[in-house]
């Protein structure tokens, strides 16, 4: 019974070419919007976390303000002090580097090229996960007296030296000349889209008094010895902190101390809006893929009753009828969510490459849109049929 | 052969709608059918005939009385059953023939023995055969849309003979055929009663047709009216 029934959906799909195909196109349609939408969000979300652990392990970030972002919102800034208290009495905090910044353009011969300047000190580095590909890292003097030197990022190397070695070179910043000691291994774009080699380097004394004009430091990133004393570190910096600023026990801080887990949180909390907006547009397009088959298997009502009908007064039994309509919606909607698979892995391949962001497969979703579709594929295609195979062969005959 | 008739109504009574609304289509039939007898079933436009072969071909099912296909009584069976009576014994010709729409006239008459589980190669060949002997050789590959209302009629006959019914149940076979082409299906249809020994039970306006019968009832709202042999004085 089975392989006669087979032969019969075959030949209602083959004598219903554009029905068909316009069954398979709602659902290549569904299925292949889901999977690339879900499968791109993912993608940016790995991408963040990968920047996320490319920062550096166990690092926290004391920054004023309650706020993540820029702008500390009236509270008082840090000064140099802080960080020296934070690297004197905290024994697990590793590195401690106190950071201040400003945009700046920065001038070699006849090019010139605006990024930033940080300001701060060797510890810096190694906190941040920078390598130094080329010359060295400040010396103890040149931090002292804040002396005209600069580490710099590989974009601003290549937008003033072009293929040229940077070091020893002077570029000017500002008013002033600066000597480049240093260039930084190359780290890419960031998840945001943000270009990671686009800086420059200097002692924080250098900075605050030649560009900044003040003593203060924007945030003090700090590097626990060990994931275990994160959190330790952690509670002491905010203890310390609160000590130096003269909260009082029932105030809150007017500065916070984040750790990477937290930044991933804010980072990939954004990032899984985004996934979840991509999902509503995907599932708008199933829905629509989905409408538009119930539009077509409605359409056909008439006809495929009939068809029943004559089904019927020849002698087919109900259940092989509705066998035949079963089967003819899973080939067509195993055969749009192929199609579809195969489209979206396409196009997600395609687009993660254009969007820097690591292609995913994420067989949870691929299994979801596809089961989806069949469904929808086989309630619109089959529960009509049902309706109409419980008639008396009769009055499926004479439907109109 | 059995003594039972193939074939027993008594008192059959069909009700169309319900309520204030119902339409008495059937008003108690009674009627015996020897196997072998070849019947036409006259009457004027909207008296039942269709109704009644439908109920005879297990399409519909009646609202009162009874009905006996070879001793058993069909109001009592179930569905499938029925389904089953219609695939083994019965083979019926429509009023609108009720072919299925752009497939080919082998695939329309295979259609039965699909059903049957008849092997691959028996259905190609027993389909060609039927059609060939509807006189449609070399028209298997052509869908209905390709074909005249006659030629559409002759593959209707050809679907309900391929599966060799026990009887024949058609509703005008000859209704939109002109006089030539008539005679030829009812030279078809004469000649599957007599070599095959099919039963035939047709509905028909023309009395010229009516004469290849053998028995010719008169059904006039809903009640026979009258019943007798060919030959016979009126
Ligand atoms: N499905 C239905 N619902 C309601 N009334 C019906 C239905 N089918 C038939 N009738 C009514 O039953 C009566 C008998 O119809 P039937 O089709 O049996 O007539 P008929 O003798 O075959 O006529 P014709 O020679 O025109 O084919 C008609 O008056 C018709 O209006
Ligand atoms: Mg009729």
């Amino acid at each position: 019974m089975f392989w006669n029934t087979l032969l019969l959906s075959i030949r209602a799909i083959r004598r219903n070419l554009m029905r068909s195909f316009l069954t398979i196109l709602g659902i290549v349609i569904g299925v292949a919007a889901v999977i690339t939408m879900v499968t791109l969000g993912n993608g940016a979300t790995k991408s963040v976390s990968d920047q996320i652990s490319s920062m550096g392990s166990n690092i926290l970030i004391v920054a004023p303000g309650q706020r993540f972002g820029p702008g500390s919102g009236g509270a008082p800034s840090f000064k140099l002090a802080d960080a020296e208290a934070i690297e004197n009495q905290i024994y697990n905090a590793k590195w401690v580097a106190p950071t201040t910044s400003k945009s700046a353009t920065a001038v070699y011969q006849a090019n010139n090229w605006s990024t930033v300047v940080y300001g701060s000190n060797n510890d810096y580095f190694p906190a941040g996960n920078w390598e130094l590909a080329d010359g060295r890292d400040f010396s103890d003097s040149e931090q002292r007296s804040g002396k005209a030197v600069c580490v710099i990022g590989e974009t601003v190397r290549e937008n003033l030296f072009g293929t040229a070695s940077p070091i020893g070179s002077q570029i000017r910043i500002k008013q002033f000349s600066c000597e480049v000691i240093g260039l930084l291994e190359a780290k890419g774009q960031s998840a945001m889209g943000h270009d990671q080699d686009d800086m420059v380097v200097m002692p924080l004394r250098t900075v605050q008094r030649r560009l900044t004009g003040s003593q203060d430091i924007s945030r003090i990133t700090v590097s626990a010895r060990d994931t275990n004393s994160i959190s330790s570190v952690k509670k002491k910096i905010e203890l310390l902190m609160r000590e130096r600023r003269n909260i009082g026990e029932n105030e809150d801080d007017d500065f916070r101390v984040m750790d990477t887990r937290q930044i991933a949180d804010t980072l990939t909390s954004t990032t899984r809006i985004l996934t979840l907006l991509l999902g509503a547009v995907a599932a708008v397009s199933l829905l629509v893929g989905g409408i538009g088959i119930m539009n077509i298997m409605l359409v056909s009502v008439t006809e495929r009753t009939r068809e029943i009908g004559i089904r019927l007064a020849i002698g087919a039994l109900e259940r092989e009828v509705l066998l035949q309509f079963l089967i003819e919606a899973v080939v067509l909607s195993s055969i749009g969510g192929i199609i579809g698979l195969i489209l979206a892995t396409t196009a997600s391949l395609v687009l993660s490459g254009i969007m820097n962001i690591p292609y995913i497969f994420d067989p949870g979703i691929n299994l979801l849109a596809f089961l989806f579709s069949a469904a929808i594929g086989v309630i619109f295609g089959f529960f009509p049929a049902r309706r109409a195979a419980g008639l008396n062969p009769i009055d499926a005959l004479r439907h109109e | 052969m059995s003594t039972a008739p193939l074939i027993r109504l008594n008192a059959l009574t069909k009700a169309y709608g319900r309520g204030q609304a119902t339409f008495q289509a059937l008003k108690g039939v009674d009627l015996t059918i020897d196997s072998g007898d070849f019947v036409a079933i006259m009457g004027p436009s909207g008296s039942g005939k269709s109704t009644m072969m439908n109920i005879l071909g297990c399409l519909d099912t009646p609202t009162g009385g009874s009905y006996e296909f070879r001793g058993v009584h069909i109001e009592d069976v179930s569905r499938n059953q029925r389904a089953l009576l219609r695939r083994h014994y019965l083979g019926f010709v429509f009023q609108g023939f009720n072919l299925l729409a752009r497939t080919t006239a082998l695939e329309n008459v295979e259609l039965p023995l699909i059903y049957r589980g008849e092997s691959a190669v028996v259905r190609q060949q027993r389909a060609r055969a039927a059609l060939a002997q509807v006189g449609l050789k070399g028209w298997e590959d052509h869908t209905p849309g390709e074909l005249s209302g006659g030629q559409q009629q002759r593959v209707a006959i050809a679907r309900a003979i391929v599966s060799d019914p026990e009887i024949l149940l058609a509703d005008e076979p000859t209704g939109n055929l002109d006089t030539s082409t008539s005679a030829e299906i009812m030279e078809l249809i004469t000649n599957l009663n007599r070599e095959r020994g099919i039963t035939v039970l047709m509905v028909t306006h023309e009395p010229e047709m009516a004469e290849y019968a053998k028995r010719v009832v008169r059904i006039v709202d809903g009640v026979i009216a009258s019943d007798q042999r060919n030959g016979e004085a009126a």
